[in-house]
């Protein structure tokens, strides 16, 4: 699935340079590193569920990208393709994740007291802290390929999962397609909802096939602790508050986050992770760690300055309008979150997320009096 | 065959290894208004899961527009698809009923008639043009031995481009022309064509990308068409080919003429090569969507019909003369400035000339309502009976 491997063995008749997509226009990572060659290598291949090469590559012969965005455009359709498929992923990884190498080991710490500091960004200028990942149930396929009767299960396993959560994290589930009117307004105020992908590159992998079906928003009675289930993998989980207080946070999503996990083991579906990837998620960017800590930050004036993007690539951090991916910032407010996924842990990626907001609210504190910030640009991370 | 066959068998197995129980599997339709959800139940589902066509189309790919769109409580769309010419055989239990249901009856033991002979349609090369602007017949064709746009491979797509491109290299006269691929067509080609309202682009509906249609896009997708800019393919959209004639003002004879003659031309250039076109003596010509089997002709008019369109009676007239209206966009588009694409309703069942003719007599008589009613007059002598 989505356009089925029992075709694959019949298209093996047309030779490779038939079947090769052109990818002359192309600029994505996929694009860039798949050959004539290496698709004539793995095109017989499958997974053992039937991920086919080009199950694999769709969504980035479908999406050509864009000159200044570099997109992965491969997805993974269940745990096997990173091995199956690694004569394209392997290159994939490395392009992406900073040249990390096939015999890399990832290591990951979601011991939150390992955090220095990070309770204390200044609230005048960080207006709210949020950590984010995803992780993928083992056993099943991931959602480009799964059917309608696994993403069920995956459901069913993570309510009864989150229904067992008690404290700060008692909460409630919402399914998609059973909503009331009054949940979904609710659910959008609080900036919770979300809703079928448009963006091509989530659709062409077949991701939201049988939308809603399986679908739904979890959280906890607090609005601070968040599960969605079946949206572009198993499970995103998101800890967020107002304010800097990073360090709540992020402790919050390691305790959630251990106690989910400890809940499905008892099942025997634990998460899908390796001492090479780290978790294995459907996209191969959110790999390792799949973290993304942020903040929304103030910051008018060193947005404006000329070594901006020069600092934010020295500490290993991007930034992002306040909608998220490929949003414009409003009113100097910028989405500021780690870079990396692969290759440090969740506590050295959050790490750099609190020195380097820190670092720029000081810097931007310097720009307000009229001052120069050169001395403090730091070294690259 | 057979060693594919045993692959296939394989992959099934494959597939099935993740999947759950029937009742697991089956799709929530409670929210749905289309063909598919009306006919497919969980015993259907249950039985038809267990098979695929020779080339690998499951009933999953059959069903899964269906399930991702769940339609409209006014519009009944069809909601599966074909993949290959052997799913409507392979999935029969499910599409019969489909197609039963949208083409009014048609019976699993009914056989259609393909008439493309001009001559046999009567008049048509007088429609009044200071009502009917324009003109205009479509069909589809799929080229039998290569899967459907919802499951070909990239190899395949492309060699039914090679194969069009060859038939239509070697028409002469009318119908000399010439191909526009569109992954390379320069900026000013497209302006031309998209000025001529020839231009395609990639689907947008969800009912087509649920499918699979659009994969690859642009690649293998082109655009042909003859020097007088009167007759048209376009390669590799929603079916291998679709083939329209068209002109302005109300020469519908001379229209279908072209079509007809055009059509001809090319399937036996087709033949020549060794290839024909799908067509069974049950369905008639087989194409993706089961609402296009048969003919899958649409002929129609664009036509002035303000007062007409305003009457109690319109919607019962069009029913009558099985007949349908849509806005001037094509389908799902509103009329604009009282003008009407007026069209064939029916698609199987009825042959080529037959529809045409409805098409052609039914404009006839709404133009001479229109113009009773432009004098104030009633029509009421003239309500015609159902068709």
């Amino acid at each position: 699935m989505p356009f089925g491997n029992t075709h694959n063995n019949f298209k093996l008749n047309y030779s490779v340079d038939e079947e090769f997509p052109d990818l002359s226009k192309h600029n994505n990572h996929m694009a860039k590193l798949l050959t004539k060659e290496l698709y004539g290598k793995m095109r017989d291949k499958q997974t053992p569920t039937g991920f086919t090469l080009d199950d694999v590559i769709q969504t980035g012969v479908d999406n050509p990208g864009h000159p200044f965005i570099m997109t992965v455009g491969c997805v993974a359709g269940d745990e096997e393709s990173y091995e199956v498929f690694k004569d394209l992923f392997d290159p994939v990884i490395s392009d992406r994740h900073g040249g990390y190498k096939p015999t890399d080991k990832h290591k990951t710490d979601l011991n939150f007291e390992n955090l220095k500091g990070g309770d204390d960004l200044d609230p005048n200028y960080v207006l709210s802290s949020r950590v984010r990942t995803g992780r993928s149930i083992k056993g099943y396929s991931l959602p480009p390929h799964n059917s309608r009767g696994e993403r069920r299960c995956i459901e069913k396993l993570a309510v009864e999962a989150l229904a067992s959560l008690d404290g700060e994290f008692k909460g409630k589930y919402y399914p998609l397609r059973s909503m009331t009117d009054a949940e979904q307004e609710q659910l959008i105020s609080d900036h919770f909802l979300f809703d079928k992908p448009v963006s091509p590159l989530l659709t062409c992998a077949g991701m939201a096939r049988d939308w809603p079906d399986g679908r739904g928003i979890w959280h906890n009675d607090n609005k601070t602790f968040l599960v969605w289930v079946n949206e572009e993998d198993h499970l995103r989980v998101i800890s967020m508050q107002k304010g800097g207080n990073m360090r709540e946070v992020f402790k919050r999503f390691c305790v959630g986050l251990q106690k989910i996990e400890e809940i499905f083991k008892k099942h025997n579906h634990g998460f899908m992770w390796n001492e090479h990837l780290g978790y294995i998620l459907t996209c191969p960017s959110n790999l390792g760690t799949g973290l993304r800590g942020g903040v929304h930050v103030k910051l008018p004036k060193l947005s404006t300055h000329p070594k901006f993007e020069e600092i934010l690539t020295r500490l290993r951090l991007q930034k992002r309008g306040t909608g998220g991916v490929d949003t414009a910032s409003v009113g100097g407010v910028f989405d500021i979150s780690n870079a990396d996924r692969l290759g440090s842990s969740e506590v050295e990626q959050v790490q750099l997320v609190v020195d380097g907001v820190k670092l720029m609210v000081e810097m931007e504190k310097k720009l307000e009096k009229g001052e120069a910030i050169d001395s403090m640009i730091p070294a690259q991370k | 065959m057979s060693d594919n066959v045993g692959n296939i068998c394989e992959a099934m197995s494959q597939i099935r290894m993740k999947e759950r129980s029937a009742e697991e599997e089956f799709p929530d339709l409670s929210q749905h208004n289309n063909l598919m959800a009306k006919h497919l139940t969980l015993d259907m589902y249950g039985q038809l899961r267990e098979r695929v066509t020779p080339r690998g189309f499951t009933l999953n790919q059959v069903i899964q527009p269906g399930v991702d769109n769940p339609g409209h409580p006014f519009i009944m769309t069809v909601g599966c698809v074909a993949g290959d010419e052997e799913t409507y055989d392979v999935f029969k239990e499910l599409l019969d009923p489909v197609i039963e249901d949208r083409h009014g009856g048609y019976k699993p033991s009914d056989k259609h008639k393909t008439d493309l002979n001009p001559d046999n349609l009567k008049g048509g090369d007088d429609l009044d043009p200071n009502y009917v602007l324009s003109s205009r017949v479509r069909t589809g064709r799929s080229i039998r031995g290569f899967c459907l746009p919802p499951h070909c491979s990239r190899g395949e797509r492309r060699m039914v481009e090679k194969l069009s491109n060859e038939a239509l290299d070697s028409l002469t006269g009318d119908l000399k022309g010439k191909y526009y691929a569109l992954k390379n067509m320069t900026d000013a080609e497209q302006q031309q064509l998209i000025d001529d309202h020839f231009l395609f682009d990639k689907p947008v509906s969800p009912l087509l990308l649920a499918s699979g249609m659009a994969r690859d896009w642009p690649d293998a997708r082109g655009i042909w068409h003859n020097d007088n800019k009167t007759f048209l393919v376009w390669v590799n959209e929603e079916d291998h080919l679709r083939v329209i004639s068209m002109q302005k003002g109300g020469n519908m004879k001379e229209v279908f003429n072209r079509f007809c003659t055009g059509l001809t031309k090319i399937e036996s250039l087709f033949k020549e090569k060794g290839h024909e076109f799908m067509w069974n003596e049950h369905l008639g010509y087989v194409l993706t969507c089961p609402s296009n089997l048969g003919t899958g002709l649409r002929a129609g008019v664009h036509m002035k019909l303000p007062n007409m369109s305003k009457h109690a009676k319109f919607e019962e007239v069009l029913k009558r003369l099985r007949l349908q209206k849509r806005g001037t966009g094509g389908v799902d588009t509103a009329a604009v400035g009282g003008v009407f694409d007026i069209s064939n309703a029916d698609r199987l069942g009825f042959s080529e000339v037959e529809l045409v003719q409805m098409v052609v007599d039914g404009v006839k008589l709404l133009t001479e309502m229109e113009k009773r009613l432009e004098k104030g007059q009633s029509i009421d002598d003239l309500m015609p009976a159902q068709k």
